[in-house]
């Protein structure tokens, strides 16, 4: 069997008092397209951020392509990483947020090609070309030379993918990557990230969008208040739900 | 996909669109004669100091540009401008190690910050002057020298002033950086950008917008702080003025003479600090390239151009959004 692109084993994580993850247990396979479905405040999010270490997980083992995430194993003891080594590790993970978080002060030809060069001292000439290419690819080739507050929200999430991709990931997380879009601009993004799916690509998607889920996923978790309630295909999830908290919030957002 | 970006249309207006409103605006009775009052007592202060008798306005003229006062203003100039340079160096420094997750660093910079705010400027600029009283000499072991030669007045005065001024700056910086949206320096982190580079390249280049306002306020203050520097006889616009006045005894007329400067220098500042608010109020994100900027705002009709380089920060619907 090979590695799982992600793997949780009984993660844990409080803020505080809190408890928001009362031991999440799952496995994303590498190319596949995996939703997270559930009402806010169920820790969907929070596990997302757990992935790329921008919340520290408190206890069970999460890795990533057979890397512990935020720590490494020497003779059976745990070392946590420093800073600098966190940040190798975020390298191959994209993220994709809520917010957008483009860069307010950079074109979006310059958001996409930050990382490249700032990260892995790439030449510029090189990353230009490549950032082009993604722009392109995300319908935004006319667009690179414009400020994130002249773009529509749709355009900023569009920009914010091709950036996150500029660093060549194995694995893209999306933290609702849709819920700040006005409706009608919610399909160019989904469109984008079927596309990104069809090419292969291994996502982890917290969304709203159950079409999409229903559509593109190729595994669906619904969570809530911290553990996962239902897991399966979206299809078997969506439409034949087994758990009455499945069913009933799905009863509302169908 | 619609291309909207020519601007939105102004009001409708149409042939029988109904004559504009005549009427006979408000009056503001109370502004007028505070006005009329303000002016008396202005004209009436004038005409005191010009006809005073012991005011003699002619060592005024004679004294303005006089060699020793320009080298004075000179020195002023210079130390305000090294001062702010050091000041903002170590400002942003101690901004950063006060933000630090490093406990060491942190405490470092509050203590600094702690002591430097917490004593007069003057106080510190006597203690730097006289800080052979206490160090002899400089140096290590073999290599040292005597404290005196290189703690001259100018250097105890840039000292004093600009180790003061970073504590100052340390907040401002703070301020700014804390006015960034978390989400930047998470991207940034997610992109795997390490904290350092997070901060030059994300964080403080958006932080200037608000830093820049206070820093300029700042700048004006310290044009006027480097006065102080006279009790350590350094030689500042008015240490050669008072210098001056020891020699021919007009003390009030060579006041005057450093206090038209000092008014000259401060106006010069408050222009370009209005200036530079102006740029940054807006913020720096939606605007061409400075290139587009210079050649807009050298064209006529320069206020509208400014306001359309402007108009896409404001709400999405007044930058033809895109879908």
């Amino acid at each position: 069997m090979t590695t799982p692109m992600v793997k949780a084993e009984d993660v844990h994580k409080s803020f505080g008092q809190v408890e928001v993850l009362k031991g999440i247990n799952l496995e994303v396979r590498a190319r596949e397209v995996f939703c997270l479905l559930g009402p806010s405040g169920s820790g969907k999010s929070t596990f997302l951020r757990c992935i790329n270490h921008l919340e520290r997980v408190d206890a069970g083992r999460l890795s990533v392509d057979g890397q512990l995430v935020g720590y490494k194993e020497r003779a059976g003891k745990l070392y946590e990483l420093n800073e600098n080594e966190i940040a190798d590790q975020r390298q191959d993970i994209g993220m994709v947020f809520q917010r957008f978080n483009l860069f307010a002060h950079m074109t979006a030809l310059q958001n996409v090609m930050m990382a490249p060069i700032q990260v892995r001292n790439e030449p510029k000439k090189d990353v230009r070309e490549r950032a082009l290419q993604l722009l392109e690819r995300v319908g935004l080739a006319d667009q690179s030379h414009k400020y994130p507050s002249q773009l529509s929200g749709g355009q900023q999430q569009r920009v914010a993918i091709a950036r996150a991709l500029a660093m060549k990931p194995k694995l893209m997380l999306f933290d609702e990557p849709t819920s700040a879009l006005d409706p009608e601009l919610v399909g160019e993004v989904l469109d984008v990230m079927r596309n990104l799916a069809e090419s292969g690509m291994t996502m982890i998607v917290v969304t709203h969008e159950i079409g999409f889920a229903r559509e593109v996923g190729d595994s669906l978790v619904f969570m809530d208040a911290g553990v996962v309630v239902e897991q399966g295909t979206p299809r078997e999830v969506l439409s034949n739900p087994q758990h009455a908290r499945t069913q009933a919030f799905l009863s509302k957002v169908l | 996909m619609s291309n909207s970006n020519e601007p939105m249309t102004g009001p409708v207006t149409s042939a029988d669109r109904p004559a504009p409103i005549q009427a006979i605006p408000v009056r503001h009775w109370g502004q007028m004669i505070a006005g009329v009052i303000v002016i008396a007592l202005l004209a009436a202060f004038l005409y005191a100091v010009a006809t005073n008798q012991n005011i003699d306005w002619s060592i005024v003229g004679e004294n303005l540009f006089n060699s020793t006062i320009l080298s004075g203003l000179w020195i002023t100039i210079s130390l305000t401008i090294l001062s702010m340079i050091i000041g903002i160096v170590l400002g942003i420094g101690l901004a950063i190690m006060r933000l630090s997750p490093n406990r060491v660093l942190n405490s470092v910079a509050a203590g600094y910050i702690w002591i430097f705010r917490g004593t007069p400027q003057l106080v510190q600029l006597l203690l730097w002057f006289n800080l052979a009283l206490f160090f002899p000499r400089l140096g290590i072991g073999d290599f040292s020298v005597d404290t005196n030669t290189v703690i001259t007045a100018f250097v105890a005065a840039l000292l004093g002033l600009g180790l003061n001024e970073g504590a100052y700056m340390a907040e401002i910086v703070r301020g700014g950086i804390l006015s960034v949206d978390h989400g930047q320096s998470e991207a940034s982190m997610a992109l795997g950008m390490r904290r350092q580079k997070t901060m030059f390249k994300i964080v403080l280049p958006q932080a200037m917008r608000v830093i820049i306002p206070p820093m300029g306020n700042d700048l004006i203050t310290m044009l006027k702080m480097t006065s102080l520097v006279t009790v350590i006889a350094a030689p500042d616009l008015l240490n050669r003025a008072q210098t001056i006045s020891v020699r021919n005894f007009y003390i009030f007329e060579l006041l005057i003479v450093a206090s038209i400067w000092y008014l000259v220098l401060t106006t010069i500042a408050t222009i370009i600090q209005s200036r530079l608010e102006k740029r940054f109020a807006r913020g720096i994100a939606a605007r061409p390239s400075t290139r587009a900027r210079v050649l807009k705002n050298l064209k006529p009709g320069r206020v509208e151009s400014i306001a359309a380089v402007t108009e896409p920060n404001a709400t999405p619907e007044d930058h033809g959004v895109k879908s």
